[in-house]
C-alpha cells in the first residue's frame, strides 16, 4: 500500500510518543466513540505497478479515434509537444494559488500574459485569470448583467445545447428569468428579439460561431441591444477569433467562450477552459482572479493577484461570484499554445479549418448529405442525411472514424486541422458504401 | 523580466502544420478581423526558455514545504498525472457514443464508489470544478429538494462567522440568504445560537468539521439533529476532509450533502489555481435532484442518464474528467489501510508542530488539533510590531511557502499551518526552526523582518497602486 | 485625529454637512479612514438611488477589504463626487472634502453626535 508517506511506522511511534500518547486514537478523542470507523469497506492499497496495470486496462476499455469530425462543443486540434512539455513542469502543475506574490511571479506572469492574449483575440479591454469552461463564463456574464432594474436574461436558441442548460441552472440559482429568442434558418430571428427586448431585458447570450457552426449577425445583434439599453455577451471560438471579427469590433460588451481548441486534449469533456473579457467600464465586475502589472519597493516589475475586493474571501455574501480554484494550469496550456503557434500559425489553425469544412460540405453534398441552412459558417455545419444517421455513423466507427454528431435535423460535422483530404475523402467512400 | 509580447521578431514561427491539402476557401472579406490579434512571433528556443525562467520563479510542492492551512498542500504523485495523460483517456470525445467510451464511464462509476464508501453517502456527480462550484451546486441541490416538497420558504442557509468566504458566496449564487452564526473562541457552533436560528424558513446548514481552526466539533450529532428537527438539511464542506478520511464519514455525522476537494484530499495538483475538481455527494433521497448526466451501471455495461428532477447542469459535460482519472489512481494506491494511515499521519504531524510551537506562539486550535492548527501573533505584533503577515514574508526567504494568513477571521494576526502526511520529521523540525527564529529576530531586529523578502525574485509588491490603477494586459507600444 | 465642529457623526463614522438648499453632503470621518487604511476604490450609488437612515450608501474597498457606508440620513442621491472615481485616495488624505454623494429629500435622519461627542465616542472604542 502506498501513500506517500515519509515517515516510519517507528518515526510515527516515536513522535506520538513525544507528544505523550500511547495510540493514534487518542488524537481522535473529540470524535464521540460511535462515530470512529473499524475500516472502510474498500480494498486496500496498491503498488505503483497495479495501479498502473489497472487503470492502463480502464482505458484500453475506450475506443481511441484516429479520425475525428466531431466537435459540438470540444474540438480535435493538434497540441504541439513544448505544449505538452511546458505545462508538465513541476512547479507549475503543483504551485497553489498565486496569493505570496514573490515567489509566485512565474504562475502571476503567466497569467497576466494568458490575461493579454484573451484581450487580444477578443479584441476587448479586460480579461480575468479564467473561469470553468465556456458554459459558466456565460452564466457569470450574465450575472454581471443583470441587477433589480434589469433582471431578465435572453439566450439565443442557436446556442449550444449544454450552455443553455447551465444558464438555466445558474439563472434558476440567482433567480433571474432566462428566455429564449428563436431561431429561423439556424441563426437569431431578429424580429424575435425585437419583441423581447423590453426595458427589463439585460442581456443576450449569442455565439458567432453559433452551435451549428453559422457565423451570426453580431453586429446587427448588438446594435439593437444597445438601443434598447442591454448588453451584448458574444459567445466566441478563441481559433475562429484570429481570423474573424473580434468580439471588440462586433460590438460585444462581454465576450465569453470555450478555450479547450487552446491545447488542451479533449479529455472526455475536461478539465477545459472559460475565458472572459469585458470592455474597461465592465473590468471591476469581472468574476474570479485578475493579475495585475505594479512594482515593487526597487523598481522591479511585478504581477500581482489585485482587485481582489471583489472576491469571495473578501466580499463573501456580497460577492458577484463565489469562484475561487479557475483553471490557472489550462489558461498557461492556452498561452504556450497561442506562442507555439503565433499569430501566422493560429491564423492558418483557422484557415485550415475554414478550408476543410468547406470541401467536406462539398463532397458530402454529392452523396445526398444536404446542408440544413445557408450562409457562411466556420468549422462546423449540419447536414441531413439520405439514410438513417445511426446507420452511417455505425459505417464510420466501424472504420476508426468518428462521425459527425448526431442532432434533431441530421447530423452536426466538423472538421479541424487534423482532418487530412485523405481523411475526408476516406469518410465519404465509406458512406458511399453504406446502404440504407 | 520580459512578456512574452516584448520577445521575438517578425518572421519567426515554429512549423507545426502542413500546408493546406484541399482548395483554399477565404471567408467573405466583410466577416475577417480588421486589425489582427497581436500574437508573439517566436521560435521554439525562446519560448521554451521563458517558461524555463518562469517555472524558476515559481514556488512548488517539489521545492519544499508549503503548510498552507485548509489546502492540503499534499505531495502529487506522478503515477496519478502518467495515467491522465494516456491517449485512452486523453483522446476522449465527450459526446463519443457511451459504448466506446466505457472506460471513462467505469472511471466515474468506481471512483463514485469509493468516495461514497469514504463519505458516507449514496450517490455523487463530478460536474462541480471546484469545491466553491461543488458548494453552489450542492445548495441548488437542497433548494430543489425543499421545491419539490412544495416548501418555498426555506431561502436561508446558517453558516459560521468562522466559515471560508465561498461558504456565504456559494449560497447567494444559489439565491439564498446567509444567516450567520457565531462561533466559540474554539470556533465549534455556539448550540444556542442554532437552536434560536434553525427554523422553517432554514433551507440548511453549511458545516466543515474538523473546523478552520482544525477542531473537531463534538457537538456535531447535536447540531445536524437540530437542523433536521427544524427542518433543514446539512451539507458539508469537505475541505477538511484530510483530517477524518477513513476515519469518521461526513455521513455518519448527520450530513445530507458533502462535496471533495480532489485537488486537496485527493492529492490532485493545484495547478497554480486549478484545475480542481469539487465532486458532489449525496444521501439517497437528494440523488434525484442532482445535476446530469450521471453514471450508471447496468447488466449490459456502463450508461449515462439523467436523474429524474435533476437541478439541469452546472457545467457542460461531466466535469474535469482527468482530474478524476488521477483521483480514482491515487484513491486505488491508498486503498482503504492508507486512507485511514493519510489522515491519522496528516493529524500526528500537525499536533507535532504545534506541541513544538506551543512555548513560543499562542494556539488557537486548542491542546489537541486534527490536521491543521491556527496559532495567533497579536501578542508578537503588540510586543514587537511584527506582523503575521512580516513572519510569512521572513520564511520566504527561507524557501518556505508560508501558511495560510489571516484566516480564519476569528483569529486575530491568524496563521494557518496544515503540514500534511507527506512530510518527513525532519522538514517539520525545519520549519519549527525556521518559525522560532524568525520569532527571536522579530524581537532583536523587527525593521529586518518587516523588510523581507530580499532572497526572492522581488521584494514586497505595491498593491495598493495596483488596485488603484490597474493595469491587468500588456499595454503594447502604439 | 481630526473632527471639525461645524459637521454631524455617525456611530458608523460617516458626517454629514447640512448645506443652505437643504440638501445634505456626506462622507467619512479621519477615524474611518485611519481604521480602513490605503482605499483603493469606491463603490458609489446612482443618481436618484434612494436611501434610508442607516441603509447601505455606498462601499470602500482597500486592498484586502471592503467596508460598507451607511447613510445617515434618507432621501434621494443627487450628486456623487466625480474625483473618486479616479482617486479614491482622497479620502484618506482629505476625508472633510472628499465627500461621497449629496442627498436630497431629506426624511428621517439616524442618531447623530457632535464633535465633541463624537470624538469622545471614538476614544472610547479604543
Amino acid at each position: 500500500m502506498g501513500g506517500y508517506l515519509p515517515s516510519s511506522a517507528a518515526e510515527r511511534a516515536g513522535m506520538l510518543h513525544e507528544l505523550g500518547f500511547s495510540d493514534e486514537c487518542q488524537l481522535y478523542r473529540d470524535v464521540p466513540d460511535g462515530m470512529i470507523l473499524e475500516a472502510l469497506a474498500l480494498p486496500d492499497g496498491l503498488s505503483e505497478l497495479e495501479v498502473s496495470r489497472e487503470m492502463r486496462s480502464i482505458a484500453a476499455k475506450n475506443v481511441v479515434y484516429r479520425s475525428i469530425f466531431r466537435g459540438a462543443g470540444a474540438y480535435n486540434h493538434y497540441i504541439p509537444s513544448i505544449v505538452k512539455q511546458v505545462t508538465s513542469k513541476e512547479e507549475f502543475v503543483t504551485a497553489y494559488t498565486p496569493y505570496q506574490a514573490e515567489i509566485s511571479q512565474g504562475i502571476l506572469q503567466s497569467i497576466f500574459e494568458y490575461q493579454t492574449l484573451i484581450c487580444e483575440l477578443t479584441g476587448l479591454d479586460a480579461s480575468n485569470a479564467s473561469v470553468y469552461d465556456g458554459a459558466t463564463a456565460a452564466a457569470e456574464a450574465v450575472a454581471m448583467c443583470c441587477d433589480k432594474k434589469r433582471p431578465r436574461a435572453l439566450v439565443a436558441a442557436s446556442v449550444n445545447p449544454q450552455v443553455k442548460r447551465v444558464l438555466a441552472t445558474y439563472c434558476e440559482g440567482y433567480g433571474h428569468p432566462l428566455q429564449e429568442v428563436p431561431e429561423k434558418d439556424g441563426r437569431v430571428d431578429p424580429e424575435a428579439l425585437a419583441a423581447l427586448l423590453t426595458p427589463d431585458a439585460a442581456c443576450l447570450v449569442l455565439a458567432s460561431p453559433n452551435f451549428y457552426g453559422l457565423i451570426e449577425d453580431a453586429a446587427a445583434l448588438g446594435g439593437m441591444l444597445h438601443a434598447a439599453g442591454a448588453k451584448l455577451i458574444l459567445s466566441v471560438n478563441p481559433i475562429a477569433s484570429a481570423l474573424y471579427k473580434s468580439a471588440g469590433e462586433l460590438g460585444a460588451d462581454i465576450a465569453v467562450g470555450e478555450g479547450q481548441p487552446l491545447g488542451m486534449p479533449l479529455s472526455f469533456g475536461g478539465p477545459y477552459l472559460g475565458f472572459m473579457a469585458a470592455k474597461a467600464e465592465l473590468m471591476r465586475k469581472l468574476p474570479g482572479r485578475i493579475v495585475g502589472e505594479t512594482t515593487d519597493k526597487n523598481g522591479n516589475r511585478a504581477f500581482v493577484l489585485t482587485l481582489q475586493a471583489r472576491e469571495q474571501h473578501i466580499r463573501r455574501e456580497k460577492a458577484g461570484s463565489n469562484i475561487c480554484s479557475n483553471e490557472a494550469l489550462c489558461a498557461m496550456t492556452a498561452s504556450v499554445y497561442a506562442a507555439a503557434m503565433g499569430q501566422r500559425g493560429l491564423t492558418e489553425v483557422a484557415r485550415q479549418c475554414h478550408a476543410k469544412a468547406e470541401y467536406l460540405a462539398g463532397r458530402l453534398a454529392r452523396i445526398g448529405y444536404l446542408r440544413r441552412h445557408s450562409g457562411a459558417f466556420f468549422h462546423e455545419f449540419l447536414t441531413g442525411t439520405p439514410i438513417p444517421a445511426e446507420n452511417a455513423l455505425a459505417a464510420l466507427s466501424e472504420r476508426g472514424i468518428l462521425g459527425g454528431l448526431p442532432v434533431d435535423g441530421g447530423i452536426l460535422w466538423c472538421t479541424t486541422e487534423m482532418n487530412s483530404k485523405a481523411d475526408i475523402d476516406e469518410l465519404i467512400e465509406v458512406l458511399k458504401g453504406v446502404r440504407a | 523580466m520580459k512578456l512574452l509580447f516584448e520577445k521575438g521578431a517578425p518572421g519567426r514561427a515554429l512549423s507545426i502544420l502542413p500546408k493546406l491539402d484541399v482548395p483554399a476557401a477565404e471567408p467573405e472579406a466583410a466577416l475577417l478581423r480588421e486589425k489582427p490579434a497581436r500574437l508573439p512571433n517566436l521560435s521554439e528556443t525562446e519560448i521554451s526558455r521563458h517558461y524555463t525562467e518562469l517555472a524558476k520563479r515559481t514556488h512548488g510542492v517539489n521545492d519544499g514545504f508549503y503548510p498552507l492551512g485548509s489546502c492540503t498542500m499534499k505531495y502529487n504523485p506522478k503515477i496519478d498525472d502518467e495515467m491522465a495523460a494516456l491517449p485512452g483517456f486523453a483522446g476522449i470525445h465527450p459526446l463519443q457514443p457511451a459504448e466506446d467510451a466505457q472506460g471513462c464511464l467505469e472511471v466515474l462509476d468506481r471512483l463514485r464508489g469509493m468516495l461514497c464508501e469514504v463519505t458516507g453517502m449514496d450517490g455523487m456527480t463530478f460536474q462541480p470544478a471546484a469545491g466553491a462550484h461543488g458548494e453552489q451546486t450542492g445548495l441548488l441541490t437542497i433548494k430543489a429538494y425543499h421545491k419539490h416538497r412544495g416548501d418555498r420558504n426555506r431561502v436561508k442557509v446558517i453558516v459560521p462567522d468562522s466559515a471560508h468566504g465561498t461558504n456565504p458566496a456559494s449560497a447567494a449564487m444559489a439565491g439564498m440568504t446567509v444567516v450567520s452564526i457565531p462561533s466559540g473562541p474554539d470556533g465549534c457552533v455556539d448550540l444556542d445560537a442554532l437552536k434560536k436560528t434553525a427554523g422553517q424558513d432554514t433551507a440548511g446548514l453549511m458545516l466543515t468539521n474538523p473546523n478552520t481552526l482544525g477542531i473537531f466539533d463534538h457537538n456535531i450529532l447535536e447540531i445536524t439533529r437540530i437542523v433536521h428537527e427544524a427542518g433543514g438539511l446539512c451539507y458539508y464542506d469537505g475541505a477538511n476532509l484530510n483530517a477524518v478520511m477513513g476515519v469518521v464519514r461526513p455521513g455518519d455525522m448527520g450530513f445530507d450533502v458533502v462535496h471533495l476537494n480532489l485537488h486537496k484530499t485527493f492529492a490532485t495538483p493545484h495547478g497554480g489555481g486549478g484545475p480542481g475538481a469539487g465532486a458532489v455527494g449525496v444521501k439517497a433521497f437528494l440523488k434525484p435532484f442532482l445535476p446530469g448526466p450521471v453514471v450508471e451501471k447496468t447488466e449490459s455495461g456502463y450508461r449515462f442518464t439523467t436523474p429524474a428532477h435533476s437541478i439541469g447542469a452546472v457545467k457542460a459535460f461531466y466535469g474535469n474528467f482527468l482530474v478524476d482519472v488521477r483521483a480514482l489512481a491515487y484513491a486505488l494506491t491508498l486503498g482503504a489501510d492508507g486512507m485511514k494511515l493519510a489522515a491519522t499521519t496528516a493529524v500526528l504531524n500537525a499536533n507535532y508542530m504545534m506541541a513544538k510551537l506551543r512555548g513560543a506562539f499562542d494556539m488557537a486550535s486548542g491542546e489537541v488539533c486534527m490536521h491543521e492548527f491556527v496559532m495567533s501573533l497579536e501578542k508578537l505584533k503588540k510586543e514587537t510590531g511584527v506582523s503575521a503577515l512580516d513572519v510569512a514574508k521572513a520564511m520566504l526567504d527561507e524557501g518556505m511557502h508560508p501558511p495560510t494568513m489571516y484566516f480564519p477571521m476569528i483569529v486575530h494576526e491568524a496563521l494557518m499551518l496544515e503540514p500534511t502526511e507527506t512530510e518527513s520529521r525532519e522538514t517539520l523540525d525545519e520549519a519549527v526552526n525556521v518559525l522560532l527564529q524568525i520569532r527571536e529576530r522579530a524581537y532583536s531586529d523587527p525593521e529586518g523582518v518587516k523588510a523581507c523578502p530580499v532572497k526572492a525574485p522581488i521584494g514586497r509588491p505595491d498593491e495598493v497602486a495596483a488596485a488603484r490603477n490597474p493595469k491587468i494586459r500588456y499595454a503594447f507600444p502604439e | 485625529m481630526v473632527t471639525p465642529e461645524n459637521l454631524k457623526y455617525s456611530k458608523s463614522h460617516e458626517w454629514v454637512e447640512f448645506l443652505p438648499d437643504g440638501a445634505a453632503r456626506v462622507g467619512i470621518s479621519d477615524y474611518a479612514q485611519h481604521e480602513l487604511g490605503d482605499i483603493v476604490f469606491v463603490n458609489l450609488p446612482a443618481e436618484g438611488d434612494s436611501v434610508t437612515a442607516g441603509g447601505r450608501l455606498a462601499d470602500v474597498e482597500s486592498v484586502k477589504a471592503v467596508s460598507d457606508i451607511f447613510s445617515p440620513v434618507a432621501g434621494t442621491v443627487r450628486a456623487v463626487n466625480p474625483d473618486l472615481e479616479n482617486a479614491p485616495e482622497a479620502i484618506n488624505q482629505k476625508p472633510y472634502e472628499a465627500w461621497i454623494c449629496e442627498i436630497e429629500g431629506l426624511g428621517e435622519t439616524e442618531e447623530l453626535l457632535d464633535a465633541a461627542a463624537y470624538q469622545a465616542f471614538c476614544e472610547e472604542a479604543g
